[in-house]
C-alpha cells in the first residue's frame, strides 16, 4: 500500500497522480496501479511520467472505468502499486534523438527526456507532441527539450524533420507510430515505440496483452512495452 | 519440524494445498522473480496443445464486478517447444508440477498426452472445456459421452496421475465427475472459467471476437464452492478446488467443502504475491485455532 501525495486534475480530463515513496524505474517502464474498491478489480498499467526523491508521478486521461476510479482518488488515499515492469526504452544510445508522443502516449516521454538530459553521447533531444487541445503539462517539456513542437488537433507526424534524427522514441496512437515507422525506414532511423494494451497480470503470465511481431507473439507487459518499430505488425 | 500445512494428494506429499492455476502463472518463471515459489504446494502449467497456438485476436480481457473475463484462446508454444524450453525448469522446481493439456480433437488430446507422458511429469491436468471441432464446437466436458471418450482414450496413454479439470458449464457436473472416475481419472479439479458474455453497448457489439469468454474471480466463488461440495460428496477420487480464491479464508472454505487441495488463479493478477500471503494467513489460522494439521478440516461440511 502506498499513499497518494496528490491527484491534480489538469485540462481535458487529464490528471497528474503522485504517489509518495522511493521508487526506481528505467525509462519507458510501467507500474500496475489499483485502488481497492468494488469498481476496480484489475490493476491498470501506467508508465512513469516523472520520478523524484519523494515519489512517482503518473499522467493519465480518464477514458474508462479504471481511470474514472483513479480520478476520484484524493490526497492521503491508499493505492496499490506494483512494479516497475517491462523492458523500457534503450539507454545506450547516441546522436540526435526525437521523442514523439500523441495523447496520453506522451506520459513516458517526460521521464525519458529528464533521464537522458545529461547523457553525453546524445547531441540533442527534440520533442514532438500531438494533442487534441491545449493542456498544462506542455511547459514541463518546454523546460527540458532542445526543441519542442506541439500540434493541436492535427498530425504531429507531419511536423517532424526526420532527416535530423538517427533515433526516435514514440508512444501514442497506432496510426502515429506507423507513420513514424514509414519515415524511419526511409531515413534509416532506429525507431523504438511503446505499446499500450489491456493487461491483467503485468508480469508476463496471463497472455492477455499479446501482440504480433515479426518474431511471433510477444507479451507487451514483459517483452515490451518497448519494441523496435520495424518488428511490429501494424493493424 | 512439523509442518501443519503438509498433506497428501494422490501419491504426493504436498508442502501445502496451494497450487497456482493454469494460465495464471505461466510456467512459473515470471513469479519466481517476485518471491520464492517453491514455498507453494505446486503449480499448473499454462494450457498446452499439440501444435503451437497464437491465440485469439481482439480484446482478450475484460473487467467485471469482482471478476474478469478472458479470451486468450490457449496461446501456447505447443508440446514440443514446451518440453524443450519450459519443462526442464518446471521439473527443477521443488514442488509438484502439473501439466495442463488441451485439444480440439480426440486425436490431438491423445498425441499430446502421449508426448508429455514420455517426460515423466508429476500430474497431467486434462482441460476438457475446449471446443470439440467434431461436435459443433461443443466443449468435450459439457456432455457425458464426449467426456467419457476423451478420459478413456487419454487414460490409455497417460502413465502418471490424471486429473480432469471440469467445466461449470457441464450438463450435470456431478455426473461428469462420476464419468471421469469411472473412466480411470485419478482426481478432478473444478471449476474452470464460466462461459459468459460482455456487450459494448456504445458500439452495439460483443466485446470479444469469439462472443463468449471465460469468467473468473471472486464472483464465481460461491458457485465453485457449491460444485466442489456436490462433486466431492459423490465421488471417491480427490478433488482440487478452483474458483475465485483470493484469501486464506476462501481456501479454508474449499477444503471444508471437500477439496483436498486448491488452485489460485485470477488472484495472482490482483496481487502477484498472493501465494505467499495466503500461506502465511493459513499458518496463522491453524495456530490461532489450535489445529495441528490442515487435513482435519477437509470435507467437514
Amino acid at each position: 500500500m502506498a499513499i497518494i501525495s496528490y491527484n491534480k486534475p489538469l485540462k481535458n480530463n487529464y490528471y497528474l497522480l503522485k504517489i509518495a515513496g522511493k521508487y526506481q524505474a528505467r525509462i519507458g517502464q510501467f507500474f500496475m496501479l489499483k485502488k481497492n474498491c468494488q469498481e476496480m478489480f484489475l490493476s491498470r498499467p501506467m508508465s512513469v511520467y516523472d520520478l523524484e526523491d519523494d515519489g512517482i508521478t503518473f499522467l493519465y486521461c480518464v477514458t474508462g472505468k479504471g481511470t474514472a476510479v483513479l480520478a476520484k482518488c484524493r490526497i492521503g488515499d491508499e493505492i496499490t502499486i506494483n512494479g516497475p515492469y517491462g523492458n523500457g526504452f534503450p539507454t545506450d544510445i547516441s546522436g540526435n534523438l526525437a521523442l514523439v508522443g500523441g495523447g496520453t502516449g506522451i506520459a513516458p516521454l517526460f521521464y525519458t527526456l529528464k533521464s537522458l538530459q545529461d547523457n553525453p553521447k546524445i547531441n540533442k533531444i527534440d520533442v514532438f507532441l500531438g494533442l487534441q487541445k491545449k493542456n498544462v503539462f506542455e511547459s514541463d517539456f518546454q523546460k527540458l527539450s532542445h526543441y519542442l513542437e506541439i500540434n493541436y488537433g492535427g498530425y504531429i507526424t507531419d511536423y517532424i524533420p526526420y532527416q535530423e534524427y538517427n533515433i526516435i522514441f514514440s508512444c501514442g496512437p497506432e496510426i502515429m507510430m506507423r507513420k513514424i515507422e514509414e519515415n524511419a525506414r526511409n531515413y534509416n532511423i532506429k525507431h523504438y515505440l511503446s505499446l499500450e494494451k489491456r493487461m491483467a497480470c503485468g508480469v508476463g503470465a496471463c497472455l492477455v496483452c499479446s501482440c504480433q511481431t515479426k518474431n511471433g507473439n510477444a507479451r507487451v507487459c514483459k517483452d515490451g512495452p518497448v519494441f523496435l518499430g520495424k518488428d511490429i505488425f501494424y493493424e | 519440524m512439523n509442518n501443519p500445512l503438509q498433506l497428501p494428494f494422490l501419491n504426493f506429499l504436498l508442502k501445502n494445498p496451494l497450487f497456482m492455476a493454469s494460465g495464471t502463472f505461466g510456467f512459473g518463471r515470471e513469479y519466481a522473480g517476485l518471491y520464492d515459489i517453491e514455498k507453494l504446494g505446486g503449480i499448473v502449467s499454462k494450457g498446452l496443445t499439440l501444435q503451437p497456438r497464437t491465440g485469439n485476436t481482439g480484446i482478450r480481457v475484460w473487467e467485471t464486478a469482482s471478476g474478469m473475463m478472458n479470451s486468450v484462446g490457449l496461446e501456447n508454444p505447443g508440446i514440443e517447444q514446451f518440453i524443450q524450453k519450459e519443462l526442464p525448469y518446471m521439473k527443477s522446481l521443488n514442488l509438484v508440477h502439473v501439466i495442463n493439456i488441451s485439444g480440439s480433437s480426440l486425436n490431438d488430446y491423445i498425441s499430446a498426452c502421449e508426448k508429455i507422458s514420455l517426460e515423466k511429469v508429476d500430474i497431467i491436468e486434462l482441460n476438457i472445456s475446449c471446443p470439440n471441432i467434431k461436435e459443433n464446437n461443443i466443449p468435450f466436458g459439457i456432455k457425458e459421452n464426449t467426456t467419457r471418450e476423451v478420459v478413456k482414450e487419454t487414460r490409455k496413454v497417460i502413465t502418471c496421475p490424471l486429473m480432469v479439470k471440469l467445466s461449470p458449464d457441464a450438463d450435470d457436473v456431478v455426473r461428469i465427475a462420476q464419468a471421469c472416475q469411472e473412466e480411470g481419472a485419478d482426481a478432478v479439479s473444478l471449476i474452470n472459467t464460466v462461459r459468459s458474455l460482455a456487450i459494448d453497448v456504445r458500439q452495439k457489439r460483443n466485446v470479444f471476437e469469439n462472443t463468449y469468454a471465460g469468467l473468473s474471480g471472486p464472483c464465481i466463488k460461491p458457485i465453485a464452492l457449491r460444485m466442489v461440495h456436490e462433486v466431492s460428496h459423490n465421488i471417491s477420487i480427490p478433488v482440487m478446488g478452483i474458483g475465485g480464491i483470493i484469501s486464506a479464508h476462501d481456501v479454508l472454505e474449499f477444503l471444508m467443502a471437500g477439496a483436498q487441495a486448491v488452485q489460485i488463479g485470477t488472484a495472482n493478477f490482483i496481487n502477484p504475491y498472493i501465494g505467499e500471503k495466503i500461506l502465511k494467513d493459513l499458518y496463522n489460522y491453524l495456530e490461532m485455532n489450535s489445529i495441528s494439521n490442515i487435513k482435519e478440516i477437509i470435507g467437514i461440511i
